[in-house]
């Protein structure tokens, strides 16, 4: 049982929870995630760390509303508590000192990204994050963003906030302008697959954060499998983090979508 | 406990055991019939998960059963329980109506009697050596019947004995995973003496009997039992805990842990890497299994989905393929249907589970290998070409070799795909301790009959060293490295 200790709305749908989870605050690392579940009926459910603090043994957690899971933990409240989460899983970010590193959010994908921003300026990259979203209201961690960058991009399709665009308009004006030693990207699978397609362009190496459907995510379970450069791969146990242009997106985008139905019909009981 | 052949053959000298010997004639204990399980009806049991199939022996058949027993000299059936309980003497306990005795007996060399009694291979191993199999040529005693008979009989009359413990020791030692080898490693290591604490990655005890063995197989609540019984004796449970991630090893030293037992188990799906096997709709046995009987999916509320279809074809001839073709029946398929390569002959399954599945109306399609897998526009499997075989010479395992017959494939139709042909060793104790010796295929390389590996205070069994085998090897093998441990532990901690 880990206890809520802090909760924060970013948007309607976007919730920020604290928890108390003292050993894995001490041992986890930047791209590392947890397993959680909440309620004896519970679905286990993957969550990438967005960051810890080791004095409080506290990590952080940012959650969307989406189906039932999810939205039954963000209803949970500071004080109650989460019946089950362990972890970190995964393997971690491998951080170098590199150069210019181009950091790649969208939507809650900027969560897990901060932990990674926040390495790479640690090892003395110059870092340069974007982060896109539909809108200015979905923009979130722009702060912490910026604290940890040396630059700070942002991007909305409708142009509420930043610049007008997609991601990738962003990061094709920073190629153009300077050398990236390399990329990290973040976010909705199908902003992943464009943001791969132009850095394999300019033949940047870049890493993609995948958020498979898992059970156990300790390797059990095969439900997060994925292709990279052909082969079948492990999300849980092989990444979370892949070679971005090995990695076969529109199957992974396919299998996100492997429970549709299931969840659909779960979620309408729910809502009842 | 090892017992030498002169301690078990004064028992057979105690007179209850002299008096039973001589109340009845050999030739009358042979004239009797071995004694035929109950079954719920295959029309009853396939409408839910959680209806046990076999349904136990009653009193009087147990009775009966036991006094079939010849109480031999030389118990060659002590010699095939991987486990070597003490069988004469439990089954004896049982014709003289001491049934609580019998239970006790059973618990000084097993940590889970009532889980052995329903899922053990008994007539590949103590059923096996039974004087009537070798001697008689005969049906064996129902070994494997009575273990379960009198393991419920000590739950259900709630006089659950707890065996007998050497005194504390005040060594700690860490037992990481608590699947059937970790369970019987920590019964026995308590049993000694030791502070024992067993650290689960899952949020419930028990591996593979809870996320692995159906309901109606093996009831969860018979598995909670023996972990209580356990809990008892003083073993520790640490559940959402991954040795080597949530902490390391130097932290557990730190904390005071003296020794380790990996008992980690098979954890990868192995898969067929053929064409299209990533279509939704196509997956492990272990999640298939895992979603239905440690999360609940059967059942109307429980938040994990399951998938459900009317063609649910599952690949694969082991006990896991019957376990999960079975659960799909459970769910609703219309056709439940085996998919193997080889003859119904060299099936690794038990025959007993085949059976059942047949009463149940699994359809079999054997000496059949599915080469790819279809799709529909969403990305879900449709159908899946198969390939028919034929046997060829034996290969490395003894087993006739399948070839393929050219131009035999064919289209099946199916919704769900469940592959059940193998699992590889869990990756996370081998990738995360160094120095840790492991053999090319993952698995902990340890000195035989010790277990011991090449870190002097690490040991290991079950899955997690053998690949892939039965409940009753990895807690054979639990035995053992308790056994070794407590030497290792003994000359190191406590001989002045």
């Amino acid at each position: 049982m880990n206890k809520i200790v802090e909760k924060e709305y970013f948007s309607e749908k976007i919730v920020k929870i604290v928890v108390e989870a003292p050993l894995i605050a001490k041992s986890r690392k930047p791209g590392n995630f947890i397993i959680l579940r909440v309620g004896e009926k519970g679905e286990r459910i993957p969550l990438t760390i967005a960051g810890a603090n080791v004095e409080k043994g506290t990590i952080d957690l940012v959650v969307q509303k989406m189906g039932v899971s999810s939205t039954k933990l963000c209803d949970l409240e500071v004080g109650d508590y989460i019946t089950d989460l362990v972890g970190p899983l995964g393997k971690p970010t491998v951080i170098h000192k590199l150069g210019t590193i181009l950091c790649c959010g969208g939507g809650v994908g900027n969560a897990p990204l901060l932990p990674i921003v926040e390495a790479y300026k640690k090892a003395g990259n110059k870092v340069i994050t974007i982060l896109a979203a539909r809108n200015k209201d979905l923009i979130i961690l722009e702060d912490e963003m910026r604290k940890h960058s040396d630059e700070l991009i942002i991007m909305t399709d409708d142009g509420s906030y930043g610049k007008k665009g997609l991601i990738t308009q962003g990061m094709e004006e920073v190629i153009k302008r300077e050398t990236v030693n390399e990329c990290v990207t973040i976010g909705p699978a199908i902003m992943m697959k464009f943001c791969s397609l132009l850095t394999k362009k300019y033949e940047i190496p870049t890493v993609a954060s995948l958020n498979s459907i898992m059970v156990d995510g300790t390797g059990m379970c095969g439900a997060c499998r994925v292709t990279v450069g052909g082969k079948t791969k492990f999300t849980c146990v092989d990444g979370p983090e892949f070679d971005a242009h090995q990695i076969d997106f529109d199957e992974m985008m396919s299998r996100l979508g492997g429970y549709k139905q299931e969840e659909h019909d779960m979620f309408e009981k729910f809502q009842k | 406990m090892e017992r030498s052949e002169e301690y078990i053959k004064n028992e057979r000298k105690q007179d209850w055991r002299v008096a039973l010997q001589k109340k009845t004639k050999a030739k009358d204990r042979m004239s009797i019939e071995r004694a035929i399980m109950a079954e719920t009806p295959p029309e009853v049991r396939i409408t839910s998960q959680r209806i046990e199939v076999n349904t136990g022996l009653t009193k009087e058949q147990a009775l009966v059963e036991a006094s079939r027993c010849m109480d031999c000299v030389n118990p060659t059936c002590m010699e095939g329980c991987p486990v070597s309980i003490n069988i004469p003497k439990f089954i004896k306990n049982i014709e003289r109506g001491e049934f609580l005795e019998a239970a006790s007996v059973l618990k000084e060399s097993s940590a889970l009697p009532a889980v052995c009694g329903r899922v053990c291979p008994q007539e590949l191993q103590c059923e096996k050596r039974c004087f009537y199999v070798e001697k008689l040529h005969q049906p064996a005693i129902a070994i494997g019947y009575l273990e379960r008979f009198v393991a419920d009989y000590e739950r259900e009359s709630g006089n659950i004995s707890t065996p007998k413990m050497l005194a504390a020791n005040g060594i700690k030692v860490a037992v990481i995973g608590s699947g059937p080898s970790g369970l019987s490693f920590a019964g026995d290591m308590a049993k000694l003496g030791y502070d024992v604490t067993v650290f689960e990655a899952l949020h419930e005890i028990g591996g593979v009997l809870k996320y692995g063995i159906p309901e109606f197989r093996l009831p969860n609540a018979v598995v909670d039992v023996e972990i209580e019984s356990l809990r008892r004796m003083g073993v520790k449970f640490i559940t959402n805990y991954i040795v080597g991630q949530t902490a390391s090893l130097d932290d557990l030293k730190a904390d005071g842990y003296k020794a380790f037992y990996v008992g980690s188990g098979a954890g990868l799906p192995r898969f067929m890497n053929i064409p299209g096997e990533n279509s939704n709709g196509i997956l492990s046995s272990n999640e298939y299994l895992t979603r239905v009987n440690l999360m609940g999916a059967d059942s109307e509320d429980s938040d994990t989905p399951v998938l459900r279809g009317k063609h649910v074809v599952v690949v694969g001839g082991g006990n896991t393929a019957m376990d999960s073709v079975r659960t799909a029946k459970r769910l609703g398929a219309e056709h439940a249907t085996i998919v193997y390569r080889r003859s119904e002959e060299e099936m690794p399954a038990r025959a007993e589970e085949v059976h059942h599945a047949k009463q149940e109306g699994i359809e079999f399609l054997t000496l059949t290998n599915p080469i790819e897998y279809m799709a529909d526009e969403n990305g879900r499997v449709s159908q899946m070409k198969v390939q028919k075989m034929e046997l060829g010479e034996p290969d490395a395992s003894g087993r006739r070799r399948p070839i393929p017959i050219e131009g035999s494939e064919y289209i099946l139709d199916c919704e769900v795909v469940v592959v059940a042909v193998g699992v590889s060793p869990n990756p996370l104790i081998p990738n995360s301790v160094e120095g840790l010796d492991v053999s090319k295929w993952g698995t902990i390389e340890v000195v035989k009959d010790k277990m011991q590996s090449s870190i002097p205070e690490m040991f290991a069994g079950g899955d997690i060293v053998r690949g892939g085998a039965t409940v009753i090897l990895a807690m054979g093998d639990g035995k053992k490295a308790a056994k070794n441990m407590n030497i290792y532990l003994t000359e190191k901690y406590l001989v002045n």
